[in-house]
């Protein structure tokens, strides 16, 4: 494989796709289980109680930020492709697309600290 | 992706634009207050709006979702057109009656709940 077969990998934007492709896959793998969870309800509060203690455990807290990671960064990458699609072409997309990321990466890291 | 799909991706994700912000604000509401289940359904239980909300909301995102699948079974996997949307129906109708479901068990008097 020739170095520029690969070249594409290091654009921003194309990295910004990515993670707005696996960030979408990532909740639909989640959004089953989700349900799943709440529809324990149904059952009674007791059922919901014995998953809510689950929750309480360091490792679920952090799987729950990584979700939070996911949620905010298909959505903040969906609004950006929404306005590039519907809105006057404005530049510096590269830029918007880093400060997207780490925005949704920072919102993720104040829920973990603060459910820690 | 043939047009018709990619109005109804586009559509729906504009539509969820404010409801996810109302999704991420009760999240952020809660991580502040640990209820137990008990908690939870009081609040909830007998609800209109958020059976309204979470309804459509629940209805929105599987439509998207599926879509979005649907996408990469047939870009990365490799699927023939008709089997990924096969699939893909199958899934978001899967997550519509999954999410209904979880909708009618927090939102619904517990009287009414199967």
């Amino acid at each position: 494989m020739s170095a520029t077969w690969r070249a594409y990998r290091r654009n921003i934007l194309w990295n910004a796709a990515l993670i707005h492709r696996l960030s979408g896959i990532g909740l639909a793998v989640f959004l089953p289980l989700h349900f799943l969870v709440l529809g324990l309800a149904i059952e009674g509060a007791g059922k919901l109680d014995g998953l809510l203690t689950l929750a309480q455990m360091p490792g679920v807290k952090l799987a729950e930020a990584g979700l939070i990671f996911l949620l905010v960064v298909h959505f903040l990458g969906g609004l950006r492709l929404l306005a590039i699609e519907n809105l006057r072409w404005f530049g510096g997309q590269k830029w918007i697309a880093i400060s997207l990321a780490v925005v949704s990466g920072s919102i993720a890291f104040f829920f973990l600290i603060h459910v820690l | 992706m043939n047009v018709r799909l990619y109005l109804w991706q586009r559509g729906t994700a504009a539509i969820m634009v404010p409801m996810i912000l109302v999704h991420l604000a009760v999240i952020f509401y809660a991580m502040d207050r640990p209820l137990t289940a008990e908690q939870i359904l009081s609040r909830t239980q007998g609800s209109f709006a958020w059976g309204l909300f979470y309804g459509m909301f629940v209805l929105l995102a599987s439509i998207h979702a599926s879509i979005g699948i649907r996408n990469v079974l047939s870009e990365w996997g490799k699927l023939k057109s008709g089997t990924a949307a096969g699939v893909s129906t199958v899934f978001g109708a899967a997550l519509i009656v999954l999410g209904l479901r979880a909708v009618a068990a927090v939102v619904l008097p517990a009287g009414m709940l199967p």
